[in-house]
């Protein structure tokens, strides 16, 4: 049989380990969108002393290099420090699998985003996050490209939806160019809620639609 | 290792028949000359004897003349000569108005495509949630400019049938030239030209049984059509080039190898399929109509996970189907067919296509059911679909 796929990548898609969530996790994040048609979560338990991962899981949805990247990224990181495990990057992931194809780089990459975003998530949730920048407009429009838009699979900043950022005091204003009824708008407005609200100085985050 | 592969993508492609192969072989190393005239060489008429008979009996199956269908390469070139050809006689002439269907298959639609770059006006008829056009917005769609209507008999995806018989009648009471794709029809589903008033009919072996790269179009005697690939005079000079004479006998014996029998037996794989599927597996969406489809498509979403995993994992067991999933597919898009019937990427990531044939029996329909749950069920173990995600602050 021929599959385009390393042995490892499938030995690591037939059996992915670690996979689940962890009750109470000290830190988490989920990166992509059923509408681009990956998405992958990471969940860590951190020593609150030593600072390394004593316990991480992840969850897929996606394809074979997107399940067995999530799995090989949770072998990769179990025990390092945070430090250490912020610098894993896709071309550790790929090596640790023998090689991803270069199409499926986008799959497989998330997991790799899911790691970072689950400890910076653990980082601002126990104010460790080092030299606290104030949030501004540029760093809400850098996160609001995580959020999709069901209608074409592509961020909402690429598809021109972000009609405006607006950030005062703790509120982050974000105007989004569809009707509050379209049937995606709920949908996109949690997206941005769990992307924007995480971060340290933000309080509330306000979602507005178009007419 | 996989002893064999449990081949549910007939839909795509299909096992030859041996019988087909037999009727050809004699077209390659005995009567192998080009179809010559009837003041050529005794073998060389003799090949042209048998192409005209292999026209013949194509024809007839679908209550036509031999001398209204051509053979082309496959059903692809013979949507594009129905389109192209429609437009490049009348385009000048009546009009540029081209109506399809969204969910049409890539030879028309993007045939459709490379003409609206060129200046022409085409019309995207949206469908209904089983993949129906509605007849009234044919009608209300329909101009003085409108030269063509090209409307699928059945979609390659989700099998959904149209009405033919009424869409046929819409176009010839406004003067509109109609063709329909019939790929995915022809021999499995009863199709006259008689009966239903249409100008063109692209036909295809490969779906039942016959060989690739040969295809066939029905163009109604006097329908204005151009020629576009030129060359020698063949196919009552619509189609330059050497008839592929093994082809169109292989052709003709695929037609003659169908029975309703068998075409009973797969209706009833498929509905088993589909039944045992929507009854076991939560989460499941049957995609198209459930009873005005092909005999041999099912297509089923199963929520919460990705096509192409399902489809890996049951390769690694031994079966063959495919998926509307993006990371399937050599675009990378998700299916235009299920996003045209109102579907979100997560249905068309997670719909898979089992299409039946004749070698297929209702011990594989079980074993692909049996094997699909218990992949399905692994996948939305690890799915953060499968329950709501919370992202804790």
């Amino acid at each position: 049989m021929t599959f385009p796929y390393t042995e490892k990548v499938l030995e690591h898609f037939r059996h992915p380990r670690n996979v689940g969530k962890i009750e109470n996790p000290d830190g988490n994040a989920m990166e992509g969108s059923p509408a681009c048609g990956d998405m992958v979560g990471v969940h860590i338990k951190v020593d609150p002393e030593t600072k390394r991962i004593t316990d991480i899981k992840f969850e897929s949805y996606g394809c074979a290099s997107n399940i067995a990247t999530g799995s090989i990224i949770t072998e990769l990181a179990k025990g390092k420090t945070l430090e250490e495990a912020k610098k894993i990057d896709w071309k550790e992931a790929s090596e640790a699998l023998g090689g991803l194809p270069a199409i499926k780089a986008h799959c497989s990459v998330l997991a790799v985003e899911g790691l970072r975003s689950a400890i910076q998530n653990y980082e601002e949730r126990h104010g460790l996050v080092k030299d606290q920048k104030p949030t501004t407009v540029e760093i809400v429009r850098r996160r609001l490209k995580k959020v999709m838009n069901p209608l074409s699979g592509l961020d909402l900043v690429r598809t021109e939806l972000v009609k405006d950022i607006k950030v005062n005091k703790g509120t982050v204003h974000v105007m989004v160019d569809i009707p509050a009824d379209h049937q995606f708008a709920s949908n996109i407005r949690d997206e941005i809620m769990e992307k924007i609200g995480p971060l340290w100085d933000v309080k509330t985050v306000e979602v507005r639609f178009s007419e | 290792m996989i002893e064999r592969t449990i081949y549910l993508d007939n839909a795509a492609a299909t096992r030859m028949d041996e019988r087909v192969l037999e009727a050809m072989t004699p077209y390659f190393f005995e009567t192998y000359p080009v179809a010559t005239s009837e003041f050529g060489y005794s073998l060389g008429i003799e090949a042209r004897e048998a192409l005209e008979g292999a026209r013949e009996e194509i024809a007839h199956h679908m209550g036509a003349n031999g001398g209204e269908i051509i053979f082309t390469s496959g059903s692809t070139e013979s949507s594009n000569l129905a389109v192209k050809g429609v437009a490049l006689a009348l385009g000048e002439k009546k009009g540029r108005h081209i109506i399809i269907s969204a969910i049409e298959d890539f030879p028309i639609l993007h045939s459709a495509r490379a003409f609206e770059k060129q200046g022409f006006s085409v019309t995207y008829l949206g469908v209904d949630s089983e993949g129906r056009i509605d007849p009234d917005r044919l009608r209300e769609a329909i101009t003085d400019k409108t030269i063509l209507v090209s409307i699928q008999h059945a979609n390659q995806e989700i099998g959904t049938v149209q009405d033919i018989e009424t869409i046929g009648r819409i176009c010839r009471d406004r003067g509109v030239l109609f063709h329909t794709d019939a790929t995915h029809t022809f021999a499995r589903m009863p199709l006259d030209s008689q009966k239903v008033k249409v100008d063109l009919i692209t036909v295809s072996p490969h779906t039942i049984h016959g060989p690739k790269g040969i295809g066939g179009l029905y163009i109604r005697k006097d329908t204005p059509i151009a020629k576009w690939m030129d060359g020698g005079f063949q196919e009552f000079n619509l189609r330059a080039g050497l008839e592929n004479i093994p082809g169109a006998i292989g052709f003709a014996k695929a037609v003659e190898l169908v029975t309703p029998e068998e075409n009973e037996q797969i209706t009833m794989m498929r509905d088993h399929l589909i039944d045992r599927v929507l009854a076991e597996v939560p989460n499941t969406t049957l995609n198209g109509h459930r009873s005005k489809r092909t005999p041999q498509n099912a297509n089923i979403t199963f929520h919460f996970v990705e096509g192409e995993s399902i489809t890996l994992h049951l390769d690694m067991r031994g079966f063959a189907v495919s998926t509307g999933s993006a990371c399937f597919s050599r675009s990378l898009e998700a299916s235009h067919v299920i996003l045209g019937i109102g579907g979100d990427h997560e249905r068309a990531h997670g719909s898979i296509r089992f299409s039946f044939g004749r070698y297929n029996t209702m011990e594989d329909v079980d074993e692909v059911v049996d094997t699909i749950t218990e992949v399905v069920v692994e996948l939305r173990k690890i799915s953060p679909l499968a329950d709501n995600k919370e992202v804790q602050k």
